[in-house]
């Protein structure tokens, strides 16, 4: 199988560099990163792609029982960095990416040497003596949501919104497509998302971790992000003022002077 | 511009004082009024989303006092749970990559509990140099609209659970249909002393029954039958049809294996059983027996044709040749039927070889207008005699994927031969 071409992947930048992962979450695709990337591509490697269900990544390629658990987006992350052959690559991982980034230095970790979780959250369903911010009705609402927008997704306009190697220059042209997901496979990214609960495996990781929370964020609220640094043993902490779930969007310089000091740091 | 009242009125008939009156109440519609109570809702954000300017409708809507909202609030305070996850994760980054979005579906909380389904577009507000001053949003009453929406994507749910629900049925017809089909045809073909046998049968399409047939079984401790043909029609009468004549050639088989005399009993069964019914059911059949000579190793055989297509003699010397069955009738139309028997001897290296059709009548040609026809099979049999009946039923078969949707009937194939002593003396020409 063609992995580059299953989960749309683009490794640009510095060949010689390190290798840093650029992971989108849940909601839209590899070009939440156009204001981070310039950032890094005159010292590193940055690979970028789709999770499988997303963007331009090949939807032939869905499938809804691997994709019901995070693992399944894991093993995505796994199988591009094989097929790439990255080794110790810094891995930055936005939202429910970040998790999966943990997983994915779990199963495989000669391939991830360091990990950026950006606004992560390891549950976001409130539970027993743990504050994640939904509750479980509150899911089911965005799944409605999801349900009666389906940002220009149309069985016609699928096929040029999933990259048409023929007539790419279609795509690009597309409002809103950076978001554009069949929705069935947008209803089961979400659920595995929004049901997830990884809080046990934030103590498996092992390597250098950065973890960048905001002052003002719906998603992942700073009680999430106190939470996420506390289980990972000597990770960093950066709060970045910035409001919202996309700081790399939102307040882009904060967000890349964070991730490059880390990356500067490393080793 | 508003016209004013100096100018003639464009009819140059209407009344003017009318007019008069008309414009002047345009002209009283102030900008500051128009927005307060512009029928739908207008909000301006900072570019973290706090609340800086509100308009009456959308206060109105919200339940909410101005002083409560600006300033204090950010538009996703105005949002329910899920309409905040879908801004955070859709709407906002949109927003951000592409400096505007359009008809997003969202609800807004009400000051009474309730929800209100919205639409609403956004765009930013850029200062001289590009950099993001504020967002402006529009907010539309789509009450009326989601509740339409919300039909058609019941009704959208509705036809693919019901295309769902039918193409399980279907699946499950198709696997019902496929082992009634394969109980109409010999699970294997029973070993004969001497000889080699293969068989094919390719169905033309998943939903429907064939109705052709074919089967090999032992007569008595040295005599072995055949049979194969085509029933009249297809689906599940012509299934019955095939049991009935399966049944009854085996029976009349071991009754009598004389070739002519099986088929003028299936003659008498299909009349009597279907004539007088208004639906009468016939076939075509080609029925046969094998006689193995145990010391020359030849193989006699002798058949009839009831209306069948006539069976091929593949011989070992690389020569083919069509056994003339001329003048049968087709089985069951008249109570009584005359048949038209023939005999062969089968040399080894020689395979007799029995079809229907399917593959005769094959459509052909770039336009699929043309027959593959009966010489262009004796040629294809010839361009294969001397091989072994296996040998021959893989390249028939390979010949029938070729036809693509140019064969669209059922096709039964049966090769019946002796093996050559040695693979050096094939083709000894």
């Amino acid at each position: 199988m063609d992995i580059g071409r299953r989960n749309n992947v683009n490794v640009i930048g510095n060949p010689r560099g390190r290798a840093v992962v650029l992971a989108h979450g849940f909601g839209c695709d590899q070009n939440m990163w156009r204001l981070t990337v310039p950032a890094l591509v005159e010292e590193y490697k940055v690979v970028l792609f789709d999770y499988v269900g997303s963007g331009r990544a090949d939807p032939s390629a869905f499938s809804e029982d691997r994709y019901a658990s995070l693992d399944g987006y894991a093993r995505d992350v796994v199988e591009v960095c094989e097929a790439f052959d990255l080794r110790d690559a810094v891995f930055v991982g936005h939202s429910v990416s970040a998790m999966t980034g943990v997983l994915a230095a779990g199963t495989a970790a000669e391939r991830i040497g360091a990990l950026v979780m950006v606004a992560p959250s390891p549950r976001y369903i409130d539970d027993d003596g743990y504050r994640g911010g939904f509750s479980a009705e509150d899911i089911d609402e965005l799944l409605a949501s999801l349900e009666s927008n389906y940002l220009g997704w149309s069985a016609a306009m699928a096929p040029v919104i999933m990259g048409n190697a023929e007539r790419p220059e279609l795509g690009e042209e597309l409002t809103n497509s950076f978001c554009a997901t069949d929705p069935d496979m947008a209803r089961v990214f979400a659920r595995t998302t929004f049901l997830s609960d990884s809080r046990d495996d934030l103590k498996t990781v092992r390597v250098p971790t950065l973890v960048l929370e905001c002052t003002q964020d719906v998603i992942a609220p700073r009680e999430v992000g106190a939470f996420v640094h506390q289980a990972i043993p000597g990770s960093a902490l950066v709060t970045l003022d910035a409001t919202g779930h996309c700081p790399h969007l939102s307040a882009p310089e904060a967000t890349n002077q964070a991730i490059t000091a880390f990356l500067a740091g490393l080793r | 511009m508003c016209r004013t009242g100096q100018q003639p009125d464009p009819q140059g008939t209407g009344d003017e004082e009318t007019a008069h009156a008309a414009f002047a109440a345009l002209l009283e519609d102030s900008v500051e009024e128009l927005y307060e109570n512009a029928p739908c809702g207008y909000l301006s954000t900072l570019m973290d989303g706090t609340i800086a300017k509100i308009n009456a409708t959308l206060l109105g809507w919200l339940g909410l006092e101005r002083e409560a909202a600006v300033g204090r609030m950010r538009f996703t305070d105005l949002l329910t749970v899920g309409g905040k996850l879908y801004h955070e994760t859709h709407f906002a980054p949109l927003l951000r990559m592409q400096g505007e979005i359009g008809g997003i579906a969202l609800e807004i909380k009400q000051a009474d509990g309730g929800r209100m389904p919205v639409l609403v577009s956004s765009a930013v507000k850029q200062g001289g140099s590009g950099e993001p001053l504020l967002i402006r949003t529009t907010v539309f009453d789509a009450r009326d609209r989601r509740a339409y929406e919300e039909e058609l994507l019941r009704g959208r749910k509705a036809a693919e659970e019901a295309r769902r629900r039918a193409e399980a049925d279907r699946a499950r017809l198709q696997d019902a249909l496929a082992v009634l089909q394969q109980s109409l045809l010999p699970a294997t073909l029973p070993p004969l002393p001497g000889m080699e046998t293969a068989a094919h049968y390719h169905t033309a399409s998943p939903d429907r029954l064939g109705g052709d047939f074919y089967d090999v079984f032992p007569v008595d401790g040295k005599r072995f039958a055949f049979f194969l043909g085509d029933v009249c029609g297809k689906g599940p009468q012509a299934a019955a049809v095939t049991s009935l004549i399966r049944y009854t050639l085996r029976a009349a088989a071991l009754h009598d294996p004389d070739p002519v005399s099986a088929l003028s009993t299936l003659n008498k069964v299909l009349h009597e059983r279907y004539s007088d019914n208004g639906d009468p059911r016939y076939c075509t059949a080609v029925f046969g027996t094998l006689e193995p000579d145990p010391v020359t190793g030849e193989v006699a055989v002798r058949l009839a044709s009831g209306g069948h297509p006539p069976a091929l003699v593949l011989r070992a010397d690389g020569t083919a040749g069509f056994l003339p069955t001329p003048g049968g009738l087709l089985v069951g139309v008249l109570p009584s039927a005359r048949f038209v028997g023939a005999t062969t001897v089968l040399a080894p290296g020689d395979t007799l070889l029995l079809y229907t059709d399917g593959i005769t009548e094959a459509r052909t040609g770039k336009d699929r207008t043309a027959l593959f026809g009966d010489e262009a099979l004796l040629a294809f049999a010839a361009g294969r005699a001397g091989v072994s009946p296996r040998a021959v039923i893989e390249a028939l078969t390979g010949l029938l994927h070729s036809f693509g949707d140019g064969l669209d009937d059922d096709t039964a194939l049966l090769a019946l031969g002796v093996p050559a002593p040695d693979p050096q003396t094939k083709n000894p020409r």
